[in-house]
């Protein structure tokens, strides 16, 4: 290997039966994959809903036997390994998995005895945890009464408890308020400077946005497009440009006016505005203002930003991923 | 060895359950009481009738009554699993490296022990009605009655790990449980049965080991259906927990 991997997997592929009213049919959850992580980094898995995020993070936890392909996790291999991966990795699913019926401290201590730690390690290795995430204070209550935040952290600290260097988290933050989402975030960022990888699966552009060294956006089971935070954004070409028009009509009109500066596969009309890319877009901005203006067609709004990934989710694929998360 | 170690783990947790609301230990054993308060002096009147000898009514049918507790108290812990299931507790021990089987045994271990908590509760209350019991036998069936909960309990864990949600599930262990028992001569001994119900008991293993049960109780130790209860329910145990075991690594497929 000439890079250190911490996650390697070639056209990794699952399909699923699915039994119908019509009969059975297959479904191709994740079509293939090729992924490589580095040791030490955040990698984001970006997507919507039902892009096969969880499906994927399913297969290198072990719980899921791939359909085809191969991959490594910490060098281990996938299929015949699976023993020495579930030793060596952490993994919190998106439904968490802390015991409601039991206390978290008794979920935490259980889950260090799996692990194999005897009993007075697992205590101590528990109540380590438990300063680290500032729990103490609800830890020995039943985790039923925990708010979404508090459930969260305990989440987190059951998938850390063997001190595992590769770290699968699956969501974390979906469902949490503004200030448990903030605190969890920092909680990642502690365990990369510890040198815990982190392989983080979100529907969450921001998450993905500030937490991430290398994200991969998936759509429909394949990975669409891959790069750090910064190379994606610069793929879209540049600064968002968003013209506001009275009508549909309009706004396709100047689409065409629009083409005549600006490359045509980066404008898009959508309803009444149209959306595009350019370089040094602060620029270009007053010569399009201009050329719309001799053609009658009054800008009623205009709005100028800094490429986000939504951006590049829509370069690559028509659709907005805040669109799909609307829809849900 | 791992195994033993990661089912005493799975065991203590699932007892912690259990104990946090020990009531339902009692809650669960109020049908075989109610049938011991409210039926079995209506079999009183039948003495004399084939398989109820006069004055021996008690003790034929408390055997009947804890095979019937072991069957129906063990039919139904599929449910607490798939709450497990739901909350991500079963994927969570899953990616850890903990013996799979020693997460199904710590669970029909418990069943089991509860089951025969209850089993030694409904004898002691008996004891008042009549019941007179070779001490002997009655301990040596409680291993019967352990291993009729495991089977029932393997069952319901099984169909709980296909179905993952619980609407499939009461139907489905109900339509099994029921006509099972009614072919043991749980209630009354099925010497007075028409030959044809009695010859479609003689396929329900179950029947065999209520035979076994009463044979105890009555301390025919020298009985050939003792033997043939122990094996016919140990085999079926054995066949039951690998199904369920079965399911739950397809649970990863």
């Amino acid at each position: 290997m000439v890079e250190d991997f911490v996650i390697e997997t070639r056209a990794l592929r699952k399909t699923f039966i699915s039994k119908e009213s019509g009969g059975k049919r297959e479904v191709e959850a994740v079509k293939g994959i090729d992924l490589s992580v580095r040791r030490g980094e955040i990698y984001g898995f970006l997507g919507p809903n039902g892009a096969g995020k969880s499906t994927t993070q399913k297969m290198l936890s072990t719980l899921l036997q791939p359909t085809g392909g191969e991959a490594k996790v910490l060098g281990y291999d996938l299929v015949k390994q699976q023993e020495q991966i579930r030793q060596n990795i952490g993994c919190v699913s998106q439904a968490g998995g802390a015991d409601l019926s039991a206390t978290g401290l008794e979920n935490l201590v259980l889950q260090s005895q799996l692990y194999g730690l005897d009993n007075p390690t697992a205590k101590k290795r528990s109540s380590e945890f438990v300063e680290r995430f500032q729990m103490s204070s609800f830890i020995e209550r039943l985790a039923s009464s925990y708010s979404g935040g508090q459930k969260r952290r305990l989440d987190v600290a059951l998938g850390m408890v063997h001190h595992p260097r590769l770290l699968l988290l699956d969501e974390p933050t979906s469902g949490l308020d503004p200030q448990s989402r903030a605190y969890l975030w920092e909680e990642i960022q502690n365990l990369k400077a510890e040198g815990v990888t982190i392989f983080l699966t979100t529907q969450y552009m921001e998450e993905a946005d500030k937490l991430c060294d290398t994200i991969a956006i998936i759509d429909n089971g394949k990975i669409i497009v891959t790069g750090t935070p910064e190379e994606l954004k610069n793929n879209v070409g540049g600064d968002t440009i968003v013209f506001g028009f009275s009508s549909e009509e309009n706004a396709r009109k100047a689409k065409i006016v629009l083409a005549e500066n600006i490359q045509l596969e980066n404008i898009q009309a959508s309803n009444n505005s149209v959306h595009l890319y350019a370089r040094d877009g602060e620029r270009v901005m007053p010569e399009l203002m201009r050329s719309l203006e001799t053609k009658n067609l009054e800008v009623q709004s205009v709005m100028l930003s800094r490429p986000s990934l939504d951006d590049v989710f829509l370069k690559y694929t028509g659709r907005s991923l805040r669109e799909d998360e609307r829809k849900r | 060895m791992k195994i033993l170690r990661d089912t005493r783990l799975m065991f203590i947790r699932n007892m912690q359950h259990t104990l946090r609301n020990p009531i339902f230990i009692i809650v669960s054993m109020f049908q075989p009481l109610l049938y011991l308060f409210l039926f079995m002096p209506l079999l009183n009147g039948l003495g004399g009738v084939p398989g109820i000898p006069m004055g021996r009514t008690v003790e034929i049918f408390i055997p009947g009554l804890l095979v019937m507790q072991a069957l129906f108290g063990s039919a139904f812990v599929g449910f607490s699993l798939i709450d497990d299931i739901r909350t991500g507790v079963i994927e969570r021990f899953l990616v850890t490296p903990v013996s799979r089987p020693a997460i199904l045994l710590g669970r029909v271990l418990r069943d089991a022990s509860v089951l025969l908590i209850q089993c030694i509760l409904i004898t002691l209350v008996a004891i008042p009605f009549g019941l007179s019991v070779n001490v002997d036998g009655f301990l040596l069936s409680l291993l019967l009655y352990a291993m009729i909960g495991v089977t029932m309990a393997s069952m319901s864990y099984g169909f709980a790990l296909i179905y993952k949600i619980e609407d499939p599930l009461a139907p489905t262990l109900n339509t099994i449980t029921l006509p099972v028992s009614l072919l043991s001569g749980i209630i009354l001994p099925l010497t007075l049965a028409p030959i044809w119900l009695q010859d479609l008991a003689k396929i329900n293993p179950f029947s065999y080991a209520v035979d076994a049960a009463r044979s105890l109780f009555a301390g025919n130790f020298m009985n050939f259906e003792i033997v043939e209860g122990f094996v016919i329910i140990a085999v079926l145990a054995a066949v039951l927990f690998m199904w369920g075991l079965r399911s739950l690594k397809k649970m990863t497929v």
